[in-house]
């Protein structure tokens, strides 16, 4: 299922891993935790090979989707959990646990039984047990996808704020572009059992390395063209779209173009893409459009405020295209 | 609208409460009432009678089924838990087969697990003369007798709780629960003893509580077994036989007490343990699976044990075609014929019981279908979801009278003229097995119509009241379809339960209406071993059928779990 997946993990660093579910995300994950045993390759921690090392002493914690907590336990027996493993004294028990549980804001709820906790403050604890032990590497399991989205936001931000406190390595699993863009120092993209791209949210958003990174990440709509070196000019069916000057594509000929919603924008003054309003999707703050150019489907999304024209579906709404912000594969 | 819904319940709830009243509260209290009055006055006598001098046999009885069934509980527990867990380290395949094995002892009819059990390792069974004869020795090294054989019954019969008990609870474990134990740093014995163990306490005391209770209220083992030590229920029939019913009323009443108790404690401890759901994720328990060496040994022991299992039917079915007379000193039957099953269809006087059995299981099926269903349907709609707790508890209560108590005060209540039979004595006529098997039933329809109504999902019903559909429409048309699998799975036990009912059938029967269980014991009495067997067998087939039909129809259905029957 996985294939060719070479990563490499600064100390430290908060990574994450995002795609499509059933691309092998979470298996991968579950390797590194000692879970599953993959077929070949292994799992360097610390430079210390520990493929064959089982999940009890590689010294690494996680944070489970469902949470896992033993629901015998109070959330401070849960929490402690880990540390009595580890021989802590009793002394020193009590002192990480009552930190790590004002860390995550649950100082006052050491007593309650597990069953009790919302959803929001199981998944507190369920970070608090896995982290309290200051495992080598921190692994979450899309961790935010069992609570609503409200809630999801503060999460993110405390789970971020933890980590950028405790320092601890953490490899985070999700199939949710903001998460992934919003929390990680580097990302990876995975789709089919394979790593698309590696890099820093910025890189991988502005310069996807293929159509379908582009896809998932920017949600950008890919337009099959040509280019023309000589001329410079981009032919879409039957239109012919110049260039921006100075901007050079990195291909000519037959090429896959992504567009990212963004760079789709309805403009008041004449334009050469005239293309048809099939659907008009009022967000609020911004207003997205799914647009017909030349018989391919293209989205648009612009700050509802900047709306010169209210487009009506039906119409055509004149647009312009930022090219020097698309990208461009070769066509296969 | 809703004036017409409350109308429906209330129809809904006439023949429940009418038949409560009239056929389970009334001769309980009959029954009491006789156990207190002395020449119509109230008296205490009996009671005092029970724990004053001279009543050594109760004081023998209560020790003999408290050590039986402590004995029982705790052999159940050993051979259950072992099995359960040696289940899971079988591949899926071989899983399914040893499961339904595994199950087996708890789908043999009460008396026909006991005499398979007695032709096997009884004193002329085949397993002790097997090794005499081996040995060269006139006389069998051992056999099974007294409370030996009857701890054999039990466990052999009981056991199988705690499989199904350990096995659910296995299964409902969150194998992430582990996992994050596990990365946790804790080892295999803790994780066992911190995860696996607390979440599996529930089952194991809901386990242990129904074997107890099964094993205190036991009948079948004691009779064939006991000899001349009396324990609880054999006192108790005892007692009537000797012509001291009211006597027998009073032990009825000891017995009915610390059986309701056992009863008690284990819906409480149902209703604690029960589960609160968990997130989605892979839920299954990861049992890790033992190295090479160890994985065989548990499962060639499980092996030898399922084998052992299977002695006892093979056996009777073995007997089943041996010919009258010609089985006494050998090792095994030295003719074999098919005579004793073309007996049972051919000869009229032989078919009789197998007619009465089948006629008084359709009557009984009919009759609970009407009282459950109708009162499931009370219980969850409207006035009565409020009290739903207590009423389960109510309703479930008869389940936990022993037999020989309903048997018993079913004699007492009916054996004079009475308003609930149309002025006419029930007791001598055909009518009065039929109404002890619906008291001893129908909590199982009740169940699994409640389940089943329980899992309906409201939204269905708005829905459909939103299509403008009337509650009687609503009732026919959606809520009735839904239930159907359900009410017919807990029919089919109930046909199960009818067919093989021994322990209030002795007490009530007549000649001329002898049913299957009690047929089966007075040809033992002769020693007509084939007839035995092969009315055992037949009985057998019988109920193999029916529990596989019930669980195809129940699949997913956690009511269908195998109730607690009294041997």
């Amino acid at each position: 299922m996985l294939e060719r997946v070479n990563l490499q993990i600064a100390s430290g660093e908060f990574f994450s891993i995002l795609g499509p579910s059933g691309c092998g995300k979470t298996t991968l994950l579950r390797i590194i935790a000692g879970f599953e045993q993959p077929t070949e390759g292994r799992i360097l921690l610390d430079g210390q090979d520990v493929t064959s090392v089982s999940p009890r002493t590689r010294g690494v914690g996680m944070v489970f989707q469902n949470y896992a907590l033993f629901p015998h336990m109070t959330v401070a027996g849960n929490v402690q959990f880990g540390l009595r493993h580890k021989g802590a004294t009793t002394s020193e028990i009590r002192q990480k646990v009552g930190k790590i549980l004002e860390a995550v804001h649950m100082e006052n709820r050491a007593d309650a039984p597990v069953p009790l906790l919302s959803g929001g403050e199981q998944q507190r604890v369920a970070v608090a047990r896995a982290a309290v032990v200051e495992p080598g590497v921190l692994l979450f399991d899309e961790p935010l996808s069992n609570l609503d989205p409200a809630l999801r936001a503060s999460t993110r931000e405390e789970i971020k704020t933890l980590q950028r406190r405790t320092g601890i390595t953490s490899i985070y699993v999700t199939h949710d572009q903001a998460e992934a863009l919003s929390l990680s120092d580097r990302l990876a993209v995975l789709h089919d059992g394979t790593v698309e791209q590696v890099g820093s949210p910025q890189e991988v958003y502005d310069r996807p390395s293929s159509p379908f990174v582009a896809g998932f990440l920017g949600n950008a709509t890919l337009l099959r063209g040509e280019i023309d070196a000589r001329s410079r000019q981009l032919r879409l069916g039957n239109l012919v779209v110049p260039l921006p000057s100075g901007f050079l594509p990195p291909h000519t000929g037959p090429v896959v173009v992504a567009v990212k919603p963004e760079n789709v924008v309805p403009v008041r003054e004449a334009s050469s893409l005239n293309p048809l309003v099939r659907s008009v999707e009022y967000q609020g703050f911004t207003t997205s459009l799914l647009l017909n150019l030349e018989g391919q489907d293209i989205r648009s999304i612009c700050v509802t405020s900047t709306l010169e024209v209210a487009p009506r579906p039906g119409q055509s709404v004149p647009i312009r295209i930022d090219w020097d912000r698309c990208s461009f594969f070769p066509k296969k | 609208m809703i004036r017409r819904t409350r109308v429906l319940e209330i129809i809904a709830l006439l023949p429940l409460g009418a038949f409560l009243l009239g056929y389970v509260l009334f001769p309980i209290v009959t029954g009491i009432i006789a156990s207190l009055s002395v020449e119509g006055k109230f008296s205490l006598t009996r009671y005092q009678e029970l724990f004053g001098p001279g009543s050594s046999s109760l004081f023998e009885s209560i020790i003999n089924s408290t050590v039986v069934s402590f004995i029982t509980v705790s052999l159940s527990a050993l051979l259950g838990i072992f099995i359960a867990f040696v289940l899971l380290q079988l591949s899926q395949r071989t899983r399914t087969i040893a499961v339904l094995v595994s199950v087996l002892p708890l789908a043999m009819p009460p008396l026909v697990g006991v005499i398979a059990l007695l032709f096997v390792f009884g004193e002329g069974g085949i397993v002790p003369r097997g090794i005499a004869m081996l040995l060269g020795l006139d006389r069998p090294l051992f056999y099974l007798e007294g409370f030996l054989a009857i701890v054999a019954v039990h466990t052999y019969a009981f056991h199988v709780y705690f499989i199904l008990f350990v096995s659910t609870a296995l299964q409902k474990l969150d194998a992430s629960r582990i996992e994050a134990a596990e990365s946790l740093g804790a080892s295999p014995l803790n994780v066992f003893r911190n995860i696996v163990l607390p979440h599996l306490r529930p089952a194991l005391l809901g386990a242990s509580l129904l074997t107890f209770m099964s094993s205190m209220t036991s009948f079948s083992a004691p009779l064939i077994f006991g000899g001349d030590k009396h324990f609880l229920t054999t006192l108790i029939y005892a007692t009537k036989l000797n012509g001291d019913v009211d006597l027998a009323a009073a032990q009825a009443a000891l017995l009915m007490v610390v059986s309701a108790t056992f009863f008690a404690a284990m819906m409480f401890s149902r209703d604690r343990g029960r589960e609160e759901s968990v997130g989605k994720g892979v839920s299954r328990y990861g049992v890790q699976k033992l190295s090479r060496a160890p994985r065989k040994a548990v499962v060639t022991l499980l092996a030898i044990l399922l084998l052992l299992e299977l002695l006892p039917p093979t056996a009777i079915l073995l007997i089943s075609f041996a010919r009258e007379g010609s089985w006494t000193w050998q090792l095994l039957p030295g003719e074999y014929t098919l005579e004793n099953y073309s007996r049972l269809f051919g000869d009229p006087s032989v078919f009789r019981p197998i007619a009465n059995s089948v006629l008084m299981g359709c009557l009984t099926v009919l009759v609970t279908c009407v009282v459950g269903v109708s009162s499931a349907y009370a219980m969850s709609h409207g006035v009565l979801t409020r009290v739903r707790k207590v009423m389960d508890m109510v309703l479930s209560l008869p389940f936990s009278i022993p037999g020989t108590v309903i048997g018993l005060y079913l004699i007492i209540a009916f054996g004079g003229p009475t308003f609930m039979a149309g002025g006419a004595v029930l007791i001598g006529t055909f009518w009065i097995m039929p109404l002890a098997y619906v008291i001893r039933t129908y909590p199982i329809v009740l169940r699994s119509t409640c389940s089943s109504l329980d899992r309906i999902d409201g939204s269905l019903i708005e829905a459909a009241e939103g299509l403008g559909a009337g509650a009687l429409s609503r009732l026919r048309r959606i809520i009735l379809p839904l239930i159907a699998p359900g009410v017919i799975s807990g029919a089919l036990l109930v046909l199960i339960l009818a067919l093989g009912e021994f322990v209030s059938s002795i007490l009530l029967y007549t000649p001329s209406n002898r049913p299957i269980s009690v047929e089966i014991l007075s040809q033992l009495r002769g020693y007509n071993f084939g007839s035995a067997a092969a009315y055992s067998v037949f009985l057998l087939v019988l109920v193999l059928a029916l529990t596989f039909l019930s669980n195809r129809l129940a699949r997913g259905d956690e009511s269908a779990e195998i109730s607690g029957f009294n041997f």
